[in-house]
């Protein structure tokens, strides 16, 4: 009898706590880059920056239904497009200055996106590869650090080409190091590149293990304690 | 109406701030005959688009000067750009053209063509003209500044706007500062040569530091005042300062 109940070990659990600054800031970045890369895509479709003959889905880009439009405004949607893209860039400014301030004052990113070295990710991209990576909730690995300053970097990219293409006069300065205005463009779209590639990856790890989601909704995920090792 | 609408929309944009936070499924709610064609939103949107006016105007450096290419860059083909076909721009003849002033202006004699080619202070600037549709080209302009002619007719420097009426139905205006920026100047020349009827004879208002649409050309009435007097563009939904 006694036997039997020793058996049965104590439920050991992680919990995982996401500050409520962090949810905010992430999903507020959310939503402004959404509208950001919508109505871009309408603003893009307009006079693309590429050589080619490449252009967004209407039905995918943010600026309202062309006919209706044209009843409420007399224009194709463009104006609403830049609307939307010079109010959603100030929620997109300053909720990443927000955020940056956070992590740097708070130690987010001493704590969890740092150290960062080129042999830790080879090491965790190849353990990744194999399916052998293992995954513990609020820590990440090498590749997920690399992954994050990098579409922080690419976040910063886009704020200054941006600001480059809106004022080219008042500064030309930031024009000219982004190689002028019809390359600053370019540069903008490859940004915006980088940025949809990184959504693609995250929304679909974020699917795969729903419980970094749930800790970016409520605030708070557990896992078995000894879960992430044996994975 | 109003009482019906509210609900509705609120629900929307609750709805839209969920959705866009957890995917992008949001872009095709967002899209098509979603969420920007309605009223409010184009209310929220318009307020926005008036805080902007003031950032750029607080943003803009009245003497800061836009960047000067050299004569190669010069396109000689300029593009041409209007809501109609060259054929039909407005044919102004040396002859019976009369530029109108009015407003806060003291001087409100009209400005015949030969009056306004003799304006001191002409020069030539190579800039580069940036349309709100995202195409640019850089253009060899000459002409007076347009703060020479302000002054001269004495009008009002420290009034809010500058508006100008337009031959061909377009009307536009800009701020005070820009107005008197050494850069904006009434182009005579496009190229070294005499400004082509579908360019805007006898003048175009070159400001390299706003957007294409805010330079008017052929235009017939300038006038100064503190009431905000719009734009063909801004009237249909364009940002009002549109600086560069």
């Amino acid at each position: 009898m006694s036997a039997a109940l020793a058996r049965i070990e104590p439920l050991r659990l992680r919990v995982h706590r996401t500050p409520l600054i962090l949810r905010i800031t992430h999903w507020l970045n959310a939503l402004a880059v959404v509208l950001m890369i919508g109505s871009g895509w309408r603003i893009y479709n307009w006079y693309p920056a590429l050589p080619f003959g490449f252009a967004f889905p209407v039905w995918a880009s943010l600026g309202g239904d062309p006919h209706v439009t044209q009843g409420l405004s007399g224009e194709d949607g463009l104006a609403n497009a830049l609307a939307w893209h010079f109010g959603a860039m100030w929620l997109l400014a300053v909720n990443f200055a927000v955020y940056l301030a956070y992590g740097v004052f708070s130690g987010h990113f001493r704590r969890d996106l740092l150290p960062v070295g080129p042999r830790g990710f080879i090491r965790d991209f190849a353990a990744a590869a194999r399916g052998k990576l293992a995954h513990r909730l609020g820590e990440q690995n090498a590749v997920q650090k690399a992954f994050y300053w990098g579409v922080m970097l690419a976040i910063v990219v886009m704020l200054l080409s941006g600001l480059g293409i809106w004022k080219p006069v008042q500064f030309s300065g930031l024009t000219w190091l982004f190689g002028g205005y019809e390359f600053a463009r370019v540069v903008h779209f490859l940004g915006m590149s980088a940025i949809m590639a990184f959504i693609v990856v995250h929304v679909a790890l974020a699917l795969l293990v729903p419980k970094t989601l749930q800790s970016m909704v409520t605030g708070i995920a557990t896992e078995p304690a000894d879960e992430g090792g044996r994975r | 109406m109003k009482l019906e609408r509210t609900p509705l929309v609120t629900t929307l944009e609750r709805r839209l701030l969920l959705r866009g936070g957890f995917s992008l499924g949001a872009l095709t709610l967002l899209a098509g005959c979603d969420i920007s064609d309605q009223d409010s939103v184009h209310r929220a949107l318009a307020a926005v688009s008036r805080w902007n006016d003031r950032a750029q105007a607080a943003l803009f450096g009245g003497t800061r000067l836009a960047p000067v290419f050299a004569e190669k860059d010069a396109v000689k083909d300029f593009r041409y750009n209007a809501f109609f076909a060259a054929e039909d721009a407005p044919k102004l003849s040396a002859a019976d053209y009369k530029l109108e002033l009015s407003g806060l202006i003291a001087d409100k004699k009209p400005w015949t063509v030969d009056m306004l080619y003799g304006l001191p202070q002409q020069s030539s600037q190579i800039t580069r003209h940036v349309c709100v549709e995202g195409w640019s080209m850089i253009g060899k302009w000459s002409g007076p500044p347009l703060s020479v002619l302000l002054r001269m007719v004495g009008a009002d420097l420290n009034a809010k706007y500058v508006g100008f009426q337009c031959a061909d139905g377009y009307h536009g205006s800009i701020d005070m500062a820009s107005a008197l920026h050494p850069q904006t100047i009434l182009a005579f020349k496009l190229s070294d040569e005499v400004l082509p009827v579908k360019y805007g004879y006898p003048f175009k208002v070159r400001i390299p530091t706003k957007l294409g649409f805010k330079n008017p050309k052929w235009v017939t009435t300038m006038y100064v005042t503190n009431r905000y007097p719009g734009g063909f563009w801004e009237d249909r939904g364009y940002n009002w300062f549109s600086g560069l």
